[in-house]
């Protein structure tokens, strides 16, 4: 039987959540072993057409034609798993989302009737269904690697919804927020970078989404006793994840 | 001192103990400073011992400051628990690999555990341990690993010479002073510098310290070293509601839970920095090539919806549920499945709250209030 065909496809997008599918340097050989990859522009331009056992898609959807194309990409995917918060939530560029996209343009282009963008960038999950979304900006590296292995295994991933707190605990990180006073979305982000910001000394920017059952309002009262404006707290929330509806919300709660 | 009885001594510098600890082999776990908190980590040497710290805490705030500078354990609780060393947040049970003909060979993991001292073990710690062990290895359950840990464990006592704003110890019957469960006990004894009153629990503590040869306590200093606990209760500004496991069971229904779960980010801080908690969950992973899997255990929580999940979805969906869960089981099932309390008083889940939630305060509301039902 011939391996199960894998498609890495790419809309509005830094690149980062591909290259870390790249960065698997020890397994990639067993995965290109188990998995025909047929499609993956920023690896290879040999190209084999779908349909497709497996795609995962990055980035958002901004334009007319990234809304036309991820209905093609659907059509000829077994599996659809978007990955990386662009493609979950809207990413950093969802930003656009609370502004008015034709004013940018103007000021910033020479010749704005160029552009054709919409008014704002949303996840893949709004125009297409999706079987699974892998958080993170980027994705964790194993957690992408645990999601490709259950895919192929037909089981389910290990991928926990808890909040960024559980990976802290675990690993025996200090709280950086109860210790130090530092602001931390931690308590409301869901867990899966590997305590990155914490384990140096920095709070949570919530670059993995939402947790599950995010109490932003009750967080926000915390942190601004330890003196987030808000301003500060409206920026807080309006990142990564900006338009992950637990955090476009509560942000602007302090706009 | 004098070999055989129930022996006291007197010791002037403790790292002198963690030396000698370490020349006879031992692996010392004890309070080490990192970012800017006490953590119970493995000495690399006895100099690591920090001196001269307090700290302050409350709901959602701790802070390690600097106190008087002789001093050595005038700091009390912090972040971690033994719990973590004892019940580790990972640990493989097992490794499974395909065989060439057919089915699979499983490994189960060896027990690596060198012998090692628990040095510096607070009262409501030992009591924690002594609710771990009933949940660990009850007769009925018996955690393979766990009891091989503890049984080769040796424990170094500090008694308590202050508390802080978020112990409620004494009213859980569970602390400051340490009555049993250790094999050496250390009293830091007040306004009397430099002195730290040695008290031997067990043969092996005995036996370990037989060759320190200290100079005897007087019966003054032996005297001293209830009065230091006494004042580190007295302090005590919070309390445990006597009667919480009734109190709990007959408000299940009460409007307060509602509130809490207002204030409640269900982010499991409260259990994972808890020394009893000890739910975990068991997930069993395979490799690419599906020739090779390993069976997991990992730190869990009332407050992971994934926890409840059954077929369909999962029985605690919403932090109300959730909290509900944790703060009845703690004070109130607990009793009906170890016939003890879960909760040791210790204050961690009030300091290591995010926004700072007190379970005595929300215990003296349901007691306060009782039968408030939702309409």
């Amino acid at each position: 039987m011939a391996n199960p065909k894998l498609a890495v496809w790419k809309f509005s997008s830094c690149d980062g959540c591909q290259l870390t599918l790249l960065d698997c340097e020890d397994e990639l050989l067993e995965i290109a072993g188990k998995l025909d990859i047929a499609q993956f522009l920023e690896a290879s331009s040999a190209v084999t057409e779908g349909p497709y056992d497996i795609s995962l898609v990055e980035g958002s959807i901004t334009t007319p034609h990234d809304v036309k194309r991820i209905k093609e990409v659907r059509a000829q995917s077994r599996v659809l798993i978007s990955i990386g918060a662009c493609a979950t939530a809207g990413g950093i560029q969802a930003l656009r989302n609370f502004a008015d996209v034709a004013a940018f343009a103007n000021r910033v282009y020479a010749r704005p009737e160029y552009i054709d963008t919409l008014a704002t960038s949303t996840p893949i999950s709004a125009h297409v269904a999706v079987d699974f979304e892998l958080r993170g900006c980027p994705v964790s590296k194993h957690q992408l690697l645990e999601l490709i292995t259950a895919t192929l295994a037909a089981r389910k991933p290990h991928v926990p919804t808890t909040s960024q707190c559980t990976e802290c605990k675990a690993a025996g990180t200090v709280c950086v927020m109860v210790a130090q006073g530092i602001p931390c979305l931690g308590p409301v982000t869901q867990a899966g970078c590997g305590n990155l910001c914490p384990s140096h000394g920095r709070g949570c920017y919530g670059c993995f989404g939402p947790k599950l059952n995010p109490n932003a309002p009750a967080l926000s009262l915390q942190l601004a006793d330890l003196g987030l404006t808000p301003p500060q707290l409206r920026d807080l929330y309006h990142s990564y994840n900006a338009a992950a509806p637990a955090f476009d919300t509560e942000g602007r709660t302090h706009d | 001192m004098t070999k055989g009885q129930t022996t006291h001594g007197i010791l002037k510098d403790p790292t002198l103990l963690v030396a000698a600890l370490m020349a006879d082999g031992w692996r010392v776990i004890g309070p080490k400073v990192r970012d800017q908190a006490i953590v119970y980590e493995v000495l690399d040497q006895p100099d690591d011992l920090p001196r001269g710290l307090t700290d302050s805490q409350s709901g959602g705030l701790y802070r390690l400051e600097a106190g008087q500078p002789e001093r050595w354990f005038d700091y009390v609780v912090g972040p971690h628990s033994w719990k973590k060393w004892l019940f580790p947040a990972r640990q493989k049970l097992w490794t499974a690999t395909r065989l060439a003909d057919a089915g699979f060979e499983i490994e189960v993991s060896a027990i690596d555990w060198p012998k090692t001292v628990f040095f510096g073990v607070r009262a409501c710690e030992i009591a924690a341990m002594t609710v771990q062990d009933r949940v660990f290895d009850n007769g009925m359950f018996r955690d393979a690993a766990y009891a091989a840990r503890r049984a080769d464990t040796l424990i170094v006592a500090v008694q308590c010479a202050r508390s802080a704003e978020t112990c409620f110890c004494a009213s859980m019957n569970t602390g400051p002073g340490v009555d049993e469960g250790y094999d050496i006990a250390l009293t830091e004894l007040a306004g009397i510098s430099g002195e730290i009153l040695v008290t031997a629990g067990s043969d092996r503590g005995r036996a370990i310290l037989a060759p320190l040869a200290l100079p005897s306590a007087t019966d003054g200093q032996i005297a001293a070293g209830p009065a230091t606990t006494a004042a580190a209760a007295a302090s005590q500004s919070r309390a445990m509601v006597p009667d919480i496991a009734r109190v709990l069971r007959e408000g299940l229904d009460h409007t307060n839970w509602e509130v809490v779960a207002d204030a409640c980010l269900s982010c499991g801080n409260c259990t994972l920095a808890c020394p009893t908690c000890f739910c975990s969950d068991v997930e069993d992973v395979s490799d690419l090539s599906g020739d090779h899997a390993e069976r997991w255990r990992s730190w869990d929580s009332c407050f992971s919806t994934d926890f409840s999940y059954v077929h369909g979805g999962a029985v605690r969906r919403s932090p109300k549920s959730q909290y509900r869960q944790w703060m009845t089981h703690k004070l109130s099932t607990w009793h009906d499945q170890f016939e003890m309390s879960g909760c040791v008083g210790c204050g961690r889940c009030i300091t290591w709250c995010p926004v700072g939630i007190d379970i005595t305060r929300e215990a003296g509301t349901f007691a306060a209030h009782p039968h408030p039902a939702e309409t």
